[in-house]
């Protein structure tokens, strides 16, 4: 147990002194205060706006927003905040194998399913503290300037949009039980996530693509229904599980 | 008791045969040198033995466990520094030990006592910087003493003098000494005079095969059959000795060297010398440096 608790420790450490943590934190907030502020000041722009506009043969009516306008923002900019955060734990393992850190705990007797556990769960939760930060502020502000009773399916629909980003996070952790490089990693991630997209051209399997869930917020709408994503969830967890055994039966025979 | 045994060991990296039959044992308490060109093959059987890579024959068996790729359990009973150790440089060394500490299973008060004594033993105890501002001497320092933390039966040391400056080397070589004094170690490196200062036995590895393996003690006994050279004062003395002892190579204005094959005592000489008020600036046996059998059997 001592053994967990101390490479939990220094995962902890690593990311609170190599300035991971702060960065993290500053663009969960600032994703989270973005989408209602954007929102509250779009009249004001549009309203500044509207005498150039205007002299352009462009007629602005009048700009109603409320609590939908914020969270259709969230859903705009949480793919950008995903790959920021991918960007900063995809050397999770690989940085470790660069420098040769991780041959020092590992010649100690220290299990390599544990390496792999603490690491796995590291990007789980800071993935999970990450998202829902952001999702808490959007929801604050959201509901202080509108009202979100207003929206329909709001947790629901980020349920979704976390479970897609569980699924990219378990990915880098597979693709770094099999590569040395960040570049691989990224590579790697990046084509499975690319092959989603691409299978989404053909309608028999589009439903039961990963990358269905990222239109999740067609719920907020009640454009779609819970049901029409339950094939991809399905389909992404099942990924996200076998992604992450075959990973750790991976990593318990690395050569190094 | 054989701590480690290297049991025909063969390893292939796709068409290159980097390790073939490597056979030899390591008894407990020894300091032992594995000696070897860069690229002969040390590395290879050192991160065989610790489990980092699996081999294609053969067995390996540390304190009398048996060696498996990947969770390996006799990790337990051994301290590996690396040839360049790298270190969470975000961490200072005071902490870096106690984490090596608390991954291996120790409470909290014996990872603290083991922390303070072996930062006194490798003289990092004033060192409150973080790793990142260590120099490479520092960072040795701090890889032997993570090595032995644990107390392992086992030390096993990849090169961990060859990118020293020579007051680094000595220190590391002065800590390698006194720790063989309470576990085993075996220490890579192709810097010959260190394996004659500090271990007791060696093994030659040349292109993936043990070429030669034994004590120092019996190596410098072949020193004795070995031969010597004399520098002299004054030139017109050379002319003389060579006269009364032919036999000998010139090897400068007043050097003069006579091999195994002259056939002479060295203390005959000495006589002749001192009988004769031959003035000497030196004499010594040259015999069989662990340089040269290492030339000589790897044919060079």
């Amino acid at each position: 147990m001592s053994a967990w608790i101390a490479f939990w420790k220094k995962e902890w450490m690593e990311l609170v002194r190599s300035g991971k943590f702060f960065i993290l934190m500053l663009v969960s907030a600032l994703f989270g205060i973005m989408n209602p502020a954007i929102a509250k000041l779009t009249p004001w722009l549009m309203e500044a706006m509207s005498e150039s506009l205007q002299e352009s043969g462009i007629q602005v009516g009048e700009v109603t927003v409320d609590a939908l306008t914020s969270w259709a923002q969230f859903y705009k900019n949480m793919p950008m905040a995903l790959i920021v955060a991918v960007l900063i734990f995809c050397g999770i393992f690989t940085q470790e194998y660069q420098k040769g850190t991780l041959i020092l705990v590992l010649t100690k007797g220290m299990s390599r399913r544990k390496v792999y556990g603490v690491k796995a769960l590291t990007c789980l939760l800071w993935w999970s503290l990450y998202f829902w930060m952001s999702y808490g502020i959007t929801w604050l502000y959201s509901g202080y300037y509108w009202d979100n009773g207003t929206v329909s399916n709001i947790l629901t629909t980020a349920a979704l949009f976390w479970v897609f980003g569980v699924w990219v996070f378990c990915l880098i952790v597979f693709f770094s039980t099999l590569c040395f490089e960040t570049s691989g990693v990224l590579a790697g991630t990046g084509m499975l996530l690319l092959v989603s997209y691409i299978a989404g051209i053909f309608p028999k399997v589009q439903d039961y693509l990963p990358t269905k869930l990222l239109e999740c917020q067609a719920l907020l709408t009640e454009s779609a229904a819970s049901a029409d994503f339950l094939p991809a969830l399905l389909v992404t967890v099942a990924m996200t599980t076998a992604a992450g055994v075959t990973g750790m039966f991976a990593f318990d025979k690395k050569k190094f | 008791m054989d701590m480690l045994k290297i049991s025909h060991i063969s390893k292939k990296f796709a068409e290159k045969q980097v390790l073939q039959d490597v056979d030899f044992t390591v008894p407990e308490h020894a300091v032992y040198g594995f000696v070897g060109q860069n690229g002969a093959g040390k590395t290879t059987t050192m991160k065989l033995a610790l489990g980092l890579l699996p081999a294609d024959q053969g067995e390996i068996f540390v304190n009398g466990q048996k060696v498996s790729f990947g969770e390996n359990p006799a990790n337990r009973y051994i301290g590996y520094l690396p040839d360049v150790p790298e270190f969470y440089p975000y961490m200072t060394a005071s902490e870096y030990l106690h984490f090596c500490g608390a991954v291996t299973g120790m409470d909290d008060r014996e990872c603290k006592n083991r922390t303070e004594e072996l930062l006194g033993l490798v003289g990092l105890s004033k060192e409150r910087h973080r790793i990142k501002g260590f120099s490479r001497g520092m960072k040795q320092r701090l890889g032997i003493a993570q090595a032995m933390f644990n107390r392992p039966r086992l030390l096993i040391c990849d090169e961990p003098t060859s990118a020293l400056d020579p007051v680094g080397r000595k220190e590391i070589l002065d800590i390698l000494a006194s720790a063989g004094e309470q576990t085993t170690v075996l220490f890579s490196t192709h810097i010959l005079s260190d394996v004659e200062r500090i271990c007791d036995q060696f093994a030659f590895l040349h292109e993936g095969r043990i070429i030669r393996q034994g004590s120092m003690e019996e190596m410098k006994k072949s020193c004795k059959e070995a031969g010597f050279e004399v520098e002299l004062e004054r030139e017109q003395d050379v002319r003389r000795l060579l006269q009364r002892f032919p036999g000998g190579t010139p090897k400068g204005r007043v050097d003069v060297s006579y091999g195994q094959g002259a056939g002479l005592k060295m203390e005959e000489v000495m006589a002749w010398m001192a009988q004769e008020k031959i003035l000497i600036r030196k004499i010594e046996k040259t015999g069989l440096s662990l340089e040269s059998l290492f030339l000589e059997v790897v044919g060079k």
